[in-house]
């Protein structure tokens, strides 16, 4: 069962920790994720839910207060922003490696500076490597349906990580649009009661978190992360595919959109795929064979899924919403490449970056890819493997 | 305290047990036993420790000190986490999933790096927010962690490796940062100063009092170095003794906004008296340095006279 409505990305994640009622939710605000707290310390003030929410004074303490929460037992959460989870970096790592189940709404914003509110993926790209799971949204309602498999990943056995729920700053967070919501009592029985196996407020079997660990087991500890990070992928595509079988909705490792014989293909993540579907669906009337490559699970990283889903096309174009000032692209371009060569799939991959700081990126750019694409394929010509798109300067870059 | 008994106290099974790596001569341990011994045997707790001597000494994987639940998450953030920690315990209570009879306490430690200086927001935003907590500050008055670096802790004129002595300089500029006082300006419920004793009273009833008054609450614990101040090991109960005579560390609690001066010297000894049994002081009684000692005891001085006041109010 379930019913239609209107709601924007930040209202549907607010909506979904709602239905969940978790323990405990510290946080502070941050331009574009604002809305969560304040919509969720609204249920609580209304007396629609009842988590504990603790109004921290900084993005370092609502994540060091969701470990603290978490390491004592409690379902925990915290939503921010940008520069906010820049200032939590620390913690990020911290709670990965404490191997606590919490779980972060993030509303993607351009890191500063220059200083501005909209809308790249720089502020998750920049955590990429603290050992969070990471899953994207393209709109409001896979917001929604990947905050509400968000638990059920972190606390499987088998994972026991963190994990990030990231949708587009405004662009999700903020427009408006239709979503099927999940009864209430059908997303507590998906998620399930939260029985963690050890911790802080156990009463009897006190333990202890947070150890000084030096070089004989520090590298051992690294390790078992790396591997509940590993194993991760079966648990989410496992309650991927569960989710999808009770509500109907959803894509496991990445959405593959018009690519079974696809010559070119985008592989893109977040919003603009929306925008690329539709510049695909125009592309396919005049007979261009294009599709796209919607990435939802960034993290753990499926290159071999990616390498064997590209396999088959000519040329393929990666969309960066971020820069890595590596001087060759971003980090979807460097795993993507790498995963291609790793597993021997030789296609022409070119990296282009789009979208910084809230930059338009409409349907035409698309087609603009696609030509370019054909054009590297169909002139042997030699081409940029890096380029911007939508700049303001006239020359070409 | 009516009923205190040193024997019977000192006697209580420690929470912190030996087996540690800290340093013989050490205050913060001497301080966290002392703190530790005012819980109620039957009260469980969560202790929460900033990253320092403490925490890299006591849990060191895979052996641990502490016979109770205990968290270190970071340097800069006791007071956030442990803040996390008492408000799942409050979540937990209320949805039944922990039962009725069982009574946590929550008691975190810092040093004066991580509570006066780095740690000094997430403290600040723990105490405002009121919760149940109790906050323990092991002062030593610089970063004996990281070799002894000055600290907004530090004593005006102190010998640190980023105040060090030298041909144009005499140690530290700054005077200390009144920590204790800051803490109360946040109108929490309980904040007290207070070192060791010869019967351990001061510091036992400051913290019975602290850890069973609700609300968040902070303790301001002189903890003597021996590295860093640079006195023999077995003198740590003297220096603090000499700490308490000249009126450099005052004894004193602030209850629900009363200030109360809990000791007051029958003969104020000179400063003199605390900087001569430590190293890090040596140059100030250097021909020449005399006005610098007149210095630091004028500003002992108008601190004992302003805590003076504010506790006649």
């Amino acid at each position: 069962m379930s019913r239609k409505d209107r709601m924007s990305g930040n209202e549907a994640v607010a909506y979904a920790i709602k239905q969940i009622n978790p323990d405990v939710m510290p946080a502070f605000p941050i331009t574009p994720s604002t809305e969560i707290p304040q919509l969720v310390s609204t249920y609580i003030a209304n007396n629609e839910m009842d988590t504990e929410f603790i109004p921290v004074e900084s993005e370092h303490s609502s994540m060091s207060a969701t470990i603290g929460a978490e390491a004592a037992g409690a379902r925990s959460l915290t939503a921010t922003s940008s520069c906010g989870l820049a200032l939590m970096w620390e913690e990020l790592l911290l709670a990965a490696s404490n191997r606590m189940p919490c779980v972060l709404a993030l509303v993607n914003r351009t890191l500063s500076g220059p200083i501005n509110i909209n809308c790249d993926h720089s502020d998750s790209m920049g955590a990429r490597d603290t050992g969070w799971i990471q899953i994207y949204a393209e709109n409001n309602q896979e917001a929604y349906d990947n905050f509400i498999q968000a638990y059920p990943i972190a606390e499987d056995r088998r994972v026991h990580l963190p994990v990030m729920i990231c949708q587009d700053g405004f662009i999700t967070s903020h427009a408006v649009q239709n979503i099927e919501l999940n009864e209430d009592k059908d997303v507590k029985e998906f998620v399930g009661e939260y029985h963690p196996e050890e911790f802080l407020l156990n009463s009897g079997n006190p333990i202890a978190i947070g150890p000084y660990s030096i070089s004989n087991y520090a590298m051992e500890a690294r390790k078992a992360q790396e591997m509940a990070m590993e194993s991760s992928k079966e648990v989410i595509i496992e309650v991927a595919q569960k989710y999808r079988a009770k509500f109907g909705r959803g894509f496991e490792l990445f959405e593959e959109y018009r690519t079974e014989d696809a010559e070119y293909i985008m592989v893109i993540m977040g919003s603009a795929a929306g925008t690329a579907k539709q510049a695909v669906d125009d592309l396919r009337e005049k007979g261009v064979k294009a599709g796209v490559l919607k990435l939802r699970v960034f993290r753990p990283f499926p290159a071999e899924e990616i390498a064997k889903a590209l396999k088959n096309a000519k040329a393929v174009a990666i969309m960066e919403r971020t820069e890595s000032y590596n001087g060759h692209g971003g980090p979807l371009c460097s795993e993507i490449r790498a995963g291609l060569f790793e597993h021997k799939v030789y296609v022409e991959a070119v990296c282009y970056t789009y979208g910084l700081a809230g930059r338009d990126f409409t349907v035409d750019h698309v087609y603009d890819i696609f030509k370019e694409l054909y054009e590297i394929i169909n002139s042997k010509k030699d081409y940029k493997q890096h380029r911007y798109i939508n700049l303001r300067t006239k020359e070409e870059i | 305290m009516a009923g205190y008994n040193l024997k019977e106290i000192m006697n209580k099974p420690e929470r912190l047990t030996p087996g540690h790596r800290m340093c013989a001569g050490c205050g913060a341990t001497i301080g966290v036993r002392a703190v530790l011994r005012a819980l109620h045997e039957n009260d469980r707790a969560v202790i929460g420790n900033a990253t320092g001597c403490l925490e890299v000494s006591s849990y060191t994987y895979p052996y641990t000190a502490w016979e109770d639940s205990y968290i270190h998450n970071a340097f800069e953030n006791a007071g956030a986490t442990l803040s996390g920690v008492e408000t799942a315990y409050k979540a937990l209570k209320k949805r039944g999933r922990i039962s009725e009879d069982v009574n946590y306490k929550f008691i975190t430690f810092g040093g004066d790096g991580g509570t006066y200086d780095i740690g000094f927001q997430s403290l600040s935003g723990a105490m405002e927010r009121g919760h149940d907590m109790v906050y323990v500050c092991y002062d030593n008055g610089a970063y004996m962690n990281t070799g002894i670096q000055r600290s907004s802790a530090t004593p005006m004129y102190a010998d640190t490796t980023t105040t060090p002595v030298g041909k144009v300089s005499n140690g530290k500029l700054q005077g200390r940062k009144d920590l204790a006082g800051i803490i109360a300006e946040h109108n929490v419920p309980y904040v007290a100063q207070t070192t060791f004793t010869k019967d351990f009273r001061d510091i036992h009833t400051k913290s019975e009092r602290a850890i069973y008054t609700e609300g968040a609450c902070f303790l301001n614990v002189l903890a003597p170095c021996p590295r860093g101040w640079r006195y023999e090991a077995s003198d740590v109960m003297n220096i603090c003794k000499l700490a308490i005579d000249t009126c450099y560390w005052p004894l004193f609690e602030v209850d629900h906004g009363k200030w109360l001066l809990s000791y007051e010297p029958k003969h104020k000894l000179p400063i003199e008296d605390f900087l001569r049994e430590q190293g890090r002081f040596k140059h100030l009684f250097k021909p020449g340095n005399e006005d610098l000692i007149v210095q630091f005891q004028e500003e002992v001085d108008r601190r004992w006279e302003d805590l003076l006041y504010k506790c006649a109010r």
